[in-house]
């Protein structure tokens, strides 16, 4: 090595070129350890959830309904939980991906260097660290008191989580849009609005998708903001709009606090579900991002 | 600065029978009038001391250095300069006897009437046929008909449609170059502008679609009027009627460069016979 | 030439008439309702101050600052202080930042100096499955099979530890009761787990930064990696990687739902970190569905404590990252 033919004509005696290398050699076993130190955890708890889970996941699984905690595994599902997820997560997306992408346009293409812009665009990431169970909180003293438990509660609560990160990813797909593009657009007499909607959006939609899904990934897997807004029932309700719900994060975490073994068995399969939708959304994010820029190339 | 101001003053009024070549039709109905303009981006003053008029039907030529400020002015006729946060423009500039600035004037009908093609060919990612339909449809024009009509023929008449009749479906980036730019201009002209403003449009071309493009300019002159920014003089000669030079003003002092207009005629007596020692310099390659 | 137009030509927009068009009601109201919902992120975090320190503002006149920060926790007095829970917020936090800030840097090096571009890509998906399970899975799985088993290992380290002066207080036996599975350093564990994404990715975008100029400077004088590391990577980036920290100690605080499961449940100031404990969010998780009166309004309280820190936790990271971002590019 140069560095060793160097060190032995000026031989260095404080520091001996083995030791240099060793140290290095060392560094690197250092940072490949910490990355084994992240696969173990990681690794056992999939390969629990999905040892534990699958034994109990079937069709009647996923359809049936809640059954009290004491009965042994084979009763019953997590229908309503399903069902709960699948509407709340659904409405606080409808609710919340617009307004980001609407907030996005407007950090991106209006305000620009402006300093409203700027400070409205960092405290959208400042939001994104407040933890999920003030958004839960927030809901609670705002709706519920007022209005009662409810799945559109928990949405609310859940859209008040996904809407900074819709909006911090929609505004770095809106930059990657390059200038020229819009000046073409200008030049043929179009109002902002109309370049805004027609050429940015279209341009950027790939990403920006990819971007709400995991948005959606990590709203499915919230517990703590549904907490106070729909109250964790056992029954299926399919108003979401009134009444307290269930979603699968809330089962999973009444049941972990179950002595019965039944319960916890639905506990985990209820954690495979989401461990699965969660995944399949994580999934659809990247096929997006790659098929659509294989087609604007 | 006495020449210079003659060769201005002398640009005011009507060519006299002796300055004019025999060949020489009169002028034709003037479309744009621009006296005293100077352009500010914020406090810095991009441009000044331009005064000229284009002529409907024909291709003028803005040429000089760079940093002479002809984009700047190019990009004035269709106020795209608008986009740039403090850009002024002092003076005068009326398009057809109207106040291109004035107070109740639109930026964007402006510029459905003065058309623009840039240097680095723009296609949108969408399809041939969306990108020229683009501006119909913004217009208003929602007739699938007619759509197709105005599709064809503006391709046509970008000299493109012989090569993407048959995937106009495809998206617009998978075109070269060359075509590329001809999309552009066809999306340009889908509109039916009056005036085709063009900022070095063949600048990022290989000589083939250069030349490709310069036929396309003489066709398109019939029908519209058309001014292109060129650092190319050749093509300069090749396509224009009128030729305007700018140069730079250097203030030491404040340690800023203007772009100032130096002279402005016919194109034959810009580069055969120029007034003003700079122009002579440029157009015989003493100058970058 | 100028007034005749070929007949196959439709009339053109040649004449000036008509130049000066108003600004379309649709643009204009467009610009409006993005402008109004960029608005939003401000309005919904001053509401979330307002509305919960309002309900939480019965609390607070009760128990005044020294009443807030005492340690006596009791629904049958009324009185509730808050420090037990502050403590094992900060305990919990610390621990996770301690063990999650290493390995997290580790991986961002790993990332960005050692391995080639190829095989980069299987590493950062294993880091995007890590952030991507949910908190209550990693709940679950640590109540259910993690503190169980770590219970025995916690219960030998105890007995090593048992009467050594300082560490003994931290590790050995707790003074009342046995180690238990469910614990402080339980919490932190899980918790380091579920911070390292964060840490991890945010500090490899800083590193990324670093221009490559720099870097092959130092090769070039013959440096190991480790040295070029130390001297050129890290002074570049350490601004932004506290900022990357900070914003994980934020997450660490605030993540509920799995220091719920595993942190114990039992309010306690004690130094043992193999004993149960309880902190901000995982007491207002457990026990807000029963709670009503006073006591709501206490866990309300709580949940502001938390909002104002994490709200300065993260002003001040973001600041620190975007710092040190803006001096790169300066530089």
């Amino acid at each position: 090595m140069a560095a060793d033919t160097g060190q032995q004509q000026k031989a260095d005696l404080r520091e001996p070129a083995g030791w240099r290398r060793a140290k290095n050699r060392i560094a690197t076993a250092l940072m490949v350890l910490s990355f084994i130190l992240v696969i173990i955890p990681l690794g056992f708890v999939l390969v629990t959830v999905i040892a534990k889970g699958s034994s109990i996941i079937s069709w009647r699984f996923l359809t049936s309904d809640i059954p009290p905690a004491v009965l042994p595994a084979n009763f019953g599902g997590m229908g309503p939980a399903i069902l709960g997820t699948v509407l709340i997560t659904g409405l606080a997306t409808v609710i919340a991906v617009p307004l980001g992408i609407l907030g996005a346009i407007y950090l991106n293409e209006y305000g620009g260097k402006g300093p409203l812009a700027r400070f409205i665009g960092f405290m959208a990431d400042v939001m994104t660290g407040v933890p999920s169970i003030i958004m839960g909180l927030f809901i609670f003293s705002i709706w519920v008191l007022h209005f009662g438990y409810s799945g559109l509660a928990g949405a609310l609560a859940l859209g008040c989580l996904m809407l900074p990160i819709v909006i911090r990813s929609t505004y770095e797909m809106l930059r990657l849009v390059p200038d020229s593009l819009r000046e073409g657009a200008y030049a043929l007499g179009s109002t902002k609005s109309r370049v805004t909607l027609t050429v940015v959006l279209p341009a950027a939609l790939a990403g920006i998708v990819s971007g709400a899904l995991l948005a959606v990934a990590r709203a499915a897997g919230e517990t703590a903001p549904l907490l106070f807004t729909i109250l964790a029932v056992m029954t299926p309700n399919p108003n979401i709009f009134s009444g307290p719900n269930t979603s699968l994060p809330s089962q999973i975490f009444a049941n972990a606090t179950q002595p019965y073994t039944g319960a916890q068995a639905r506990g985990w399969g209820a954690a495979l579900t989401l461990i699965v939708i969660a995944f399949i959304l994580m999934i659809a994010a990247r096929i997006v991002t790659a098929r659509f820029n294989r087609y604007a190339r | 600065m006495e020449e210079h101001e003659q060769t201005i003053t002398n640009l005011a009024r009507p060519a006299t029978a002796l300055e004019r070549p025999v060949s020489d039709f009169p002028p034709s109905q003037t479309i744009f009038d621009v006296r005293n303009v100077a352009i500010w981006y914020g406090t810095f003053k991009a441009v000044t001391d331009v005064s000229l008029s284009i002529y409907e039907n024909e291709i003028t030529a803005f040429i000089g250095s760079s940093g002479s400020g002809k984009t700047t002015v190019l990009r004035s006729f269709n106020r795209m300069n608008d986009l740039v946060p403090g850009a002024r423009v002092d003076g005068e500039m009326d398009y057809r006897g109207e106040a291109l600035y004035g107070s109740d004037v639109s930026p964007t009908a402006v510029r459905r009437r003065i058309g623009m093609v840039f240097q680095k060919p723009n296609p949108f990612p969408k399809s041939i046929y969306d990108n020229v339909a683009f501006g119909p449809r913004v217009n208003g024009e929602r007739n699938k008909g007619k759509l197709n009509e105005i599709v064809e023929r503006s391709l046509r008449r970008a000299a493109l449609w012989d090569e993407v009749k048959n995937r106009l479906n495809m998206s617009g980036l998978s075109l070269s170059g060359g075509q590329a730019q001809r999309l552009c201009i066809a999306r340009t002209i889908a509109v039916e502008p009056d005036v085709v403003l063009m900022d070095e449009p063949a600048s990022a071309l290989d000589p083939i679609a250069t030349g490709a493009i310069e036929d396309l300019m003489r066709e398109l002159k019939s029908q519209y009027t058309i001014i292109i920014v060129t650092h190319n003089m050749q093509q300069a000669t090749r396509v224009s009627d009128r030729t305007a030079f700018f140069s730079v003003l250097a203030d030491s002092e404040n340690d800023t460069r203007t772009g100032v207009l130096v002279e402005y005629g016919r194109t034959e007596q810009i580069f055969q016979d120029p007034q003003d020692s700079r122009t002579q310099a440029y157009v015989t390659g003493r100058m970058g | 030439m100028t007034a005749a137009a070929p007949a196959d030509q439709p009339v053109r927009a040649g004449s000036a008439g008509s130049l000066s068009a108003k600004r379309p009601l649709g643009d204009r109201v467009f610009q409006v309702v993005a402008l109004a919902a960029g608005l939003l992120v401000l309005v919904i975090l001053v509401l979330i101050a307002a509305t919960t320190t309002d309900q939480a503002a019965p609390w607070f006149a009760k128990e005044g600052i020294s009443g807030i920060f005492s340690k006596t926790w009791d629904i049958s007095t009324n009185h509730f202080g808050a420090l037990a829970y502050i403590y094992g917020s900060a305990v919990t936090a610390l621990i996770a930042v301690i063990l999650s800030v290493p390995v997290s840097l580790g991986i961002a090096l790993l990332l960005t100096e050692v391995v080639p571009r190829r095989f980069a890509r299987p590493i950062v998906y294993v880091i995007d499955l890590l952030a991507v399970v949910p908190s209550v899975v990693w709940g679950l799985w640590g109540v259910l099979v993690f503190a169980p088993w770590i219970q025995g290992i916690y219960a030998s380290i105890a007995s090593f530890f048992k009467g050594v002066p300082v560490l003994g207080n931290l590790f050995g036996p707790p003074a009342q009761g046995t180690v238990q599975g469910t614990s402080f350093f339980t919490a932190g564990i899980i918790l380091a787990f579920m911070i390292t994404p964060i840490i991890s990715s945010l500090s490899r975008e800083v590193i990324a930064t670093v221009p490559t100029i720099d870097r092959e400077g130092a090769y070039a004088l013959g440096a190991t990696r480790l040295e070029m590391i130390r001297g050129v990577v890290l002074p570049h980036s350490q601004s932004g990687i506290v900022g990357a920290v900070l914003l994980g100690l934020g997450r660490a605080v605030g993540e509920t739902i799995a220091a719920a499961l595993v942190i114990g449940s039992s309010a306690a100031v004690t130094s043992h970190l193999f004993a149960p404990g309880y902190n901000i969010p995982a007491v207002i998780a457990n026990q807000f569905g029963e709670a009503s009166g006073l006591f709501r309004s206490a866990l309300l309280g709580l949940g502001v404590l938390l909002f104002v820190f994490t709200i300065i936790i993260n002003v001040v990271a973001r600041g620190v990252v975007e710092r040190s971002a803006r001096r790169q590019r300066g530089a």
